[in-house]
């Protein structure tokens, strides 16, 4: 039972992580309908960036803001500079640019840093909290700070005119420039907010995976199967989604198939969902005539 | 009466397709300009010109001020609303949040508070439904949504697309006295374009004939109402 309890709790805490990875893609594809295949590198990106700060001795927690800050920017400018002139492009151009970024940063991130793997400082005590033998401190801080990293962007978007416009430029672009809003800007934020969700999630993550250039390969294909099961056009059903398959992977890694195959569980579900209901748990069924 | 809006040579289309040739029309200050003309004859592309939505050629001018250059989200800051075509409801946001949309430029939050109850008391069907998502609302309420979230703007022209469209001639007559009283006691200024000719010159000061995308007749709506060819092309006597 003890381990049991153990590897629902260490579930949940990758699973925010895949939950918050999820939600960034959701985002971003609410508004675009592109998945952003290059979610995961930059997440990786931002958590080297914060590597070498606390490493130039900069205390974690002004380290882990700043990191924050500046991947929202760097967000920002990517839409503007990489994603804005390919907007209006086949869906196969936007793809490629997608995998381009993908390689790209893999690549930077390969050539400053090298492919060692390096060991990355979790913010949180060694020992468990409470001496409790179910969870411990970094997977209680994992959830703890993925829950309000959600909290917040849902009051946003829910509570302020600005997340208001966000959603209308999403879901209506010529209504919402008939009312002023500043669509293309919106969709900047919106990369802008995401890659901030993936620096959080990857500097949590970096002290279980490790740091190196392809630490987020595996976890933005969890990431994707949450998208998909929680519905890729709904975000509460991406989080969702996030938290089970996380539970899921550590469940069925423990008592059934093995952790060296725990990775399949993310393959077996992105299948089952696109066969079976390819809408997802709360998405929407896209009805087009032909 | 000076002009708010003139147009002048209007060219604009989609694409490689032109939709509009050489068209010339405009709307007085407090005026209400009518636009009638049959399906593709180019109405709703006249509307989405005068916003920026489509490729233009030619001068648009807001008092006396060239818009030809400017984005749609600028165009709306000048204080021109439109209600789409299609009535362009966000179907998954609520009432509320939709009229609340209609305000987004505005940084008076006061005002936008008292033009909320305005709109409200214009259709008390809206404030039944202000946490409804806007979808579920039948036609006629969209409507009545989308000259609402228009009017939030506060604006000094108002472009309609259609207001009667697909709607039961009950609500049509409602939506048309609500667009007299928005004109005389708001000071709103309406072009307004529509199939419903016999309504829409009731209603107008000014009017113009499209055919094909070519103004074929204009001048005081009483005078259109007279001539010969409209009435018996648009109003069937």
């Amino acid at each position: 039972m003890e381990a049991f309890l153990h590897q629902v709790f260490s579930g949940l805490a990758t699973g925010g992580i895949y939950a918050s990875l999820a939600l960034a893609m959701v985002m971003i594809y609410q508004s675009t309908h592109h998945i952003n295949f290059a979610q995961g590198e930059m997440a990786m990106f931002s958590t080297y960036l914060a590597w070498t700060m606390t490493q130039a001795g900069i205390p974690f927690w002004i380290a882990f803001v700043l990191t924050v800050a500046i991947s929202f920017v760097a967000g920002v400018v990517i839409e503007r500079v990489v994603i804005r002139p390919v907007e209006q492009a086949p869906v196969l151009s936007v793809v490629t640019v997608f995998i381009a970024l993908l390689v790209i940063l893999n690549s930077i991130a390969g050539w400053i840093y090298t492919y060692t793997i390096k060991s990355f400082p979790s913010p949180f005590p060694a020992e468990p909290p409470f001496g409790n033998k179910f969870i411990s401190s970094h997977e209680l801080g994992t959830i703890g700070i993925t829950l309000v990293v959600l909290v917040m962007l849902y009051a946003f978007f829910r509570f302020t005119p600005l997340g208001l416009a966000m959603r209308a430029a999403a879901q209506n672009p010529v209504s919402s420039r008939l009312v002023g809003i500043r669509v293309g800007w919106m969709l900047a934020l919106g990369w802008g907010l995401a890659a901030a969700i993936g620096a959080v999630a990857g500097i949590l993550v970096a002290p279980v995976i490790y740091l190196e250039p392809n630490m987020m390969a595996g976890v933005l294909l969890y990431a994707l199967a949450a998208a998909l099961l929680g519905g890729i056009d709904n975000p509460i059903g991406a989080v969702l989604g996030g938290f089970l398959v996380g539970v899921m992977e550590n469940l069925l890694g423990a008592y059934l198939i093995g952790t060296e195959l725990k990775l399949t569980v993310a393959l077996v579900i992105i299948i089952m969902v696109l066969v079976v209901k390819p809408s997802g748990f709360f998405g929407r069924v896209l009805v087009s005539r032909v | 009466m000076a002009a708010l809006l003139e147009v002048l040579n209007l060219n604009a289309g989609y694409g490689a397709t032109s939709v509009l040739h050489q068209v010339n029309f405009a709307v007085e200050k407090g005026g209400i300009t009518a636009v009638l003309g049959a399906n593709g004859a180019g109405k709703t592309t006249l509307l989405r010109a005068v916003c920026g939505m489509v490729k233009r050629s030619g001068q648009v001018r807001l008092e006396g001020k060239d818009t030809l250059g400017m984005a749609t989200e600028d165009i709306v800051r000048l204080g021109v609303a439109q209600v789409p075509d299609g009535r362009g409801t966000f179907v998954d946001l609520t009432t509320e949040e939709n009229l609340r949309l209609g305000a987004y430029t505005r940084r008076d939050k006061a005002g936008v508070a008292q033009d909320m109850e305005r709109v409200f008391s214009y259709f008390p069907k809206l404030k039944e439904r202000r946490a409804q998502q806007a979808g579920t609302l039948s036609g006629g309420e969209q409507q009545m949504l989308a000259i609402s979230r228009a009017l939030m703007l506060r604006p000094q022209l108002l472009l309609l697309d259609e207001p009667s469209f697909g709607l039961a001639p009950l609500i049509v007559q409602e939506i048309f006295r609500i667009m007299r009283r928005i004109n005389q006691e708001d000071k709103v200024s309406l072009l307004l374009v529509e199939q419903n000719a016999k309504l829409a010159l009731e209603l107008a000061d000014q009017a113009y004939v499209l055919e094909t995308g070519r103004v074929v007749a204009s001048g005081p709506s009483s005078q259109i109402q007279q001539d010969e060819t409209v009435r018996r092309s648009y109003l069937g006597h």
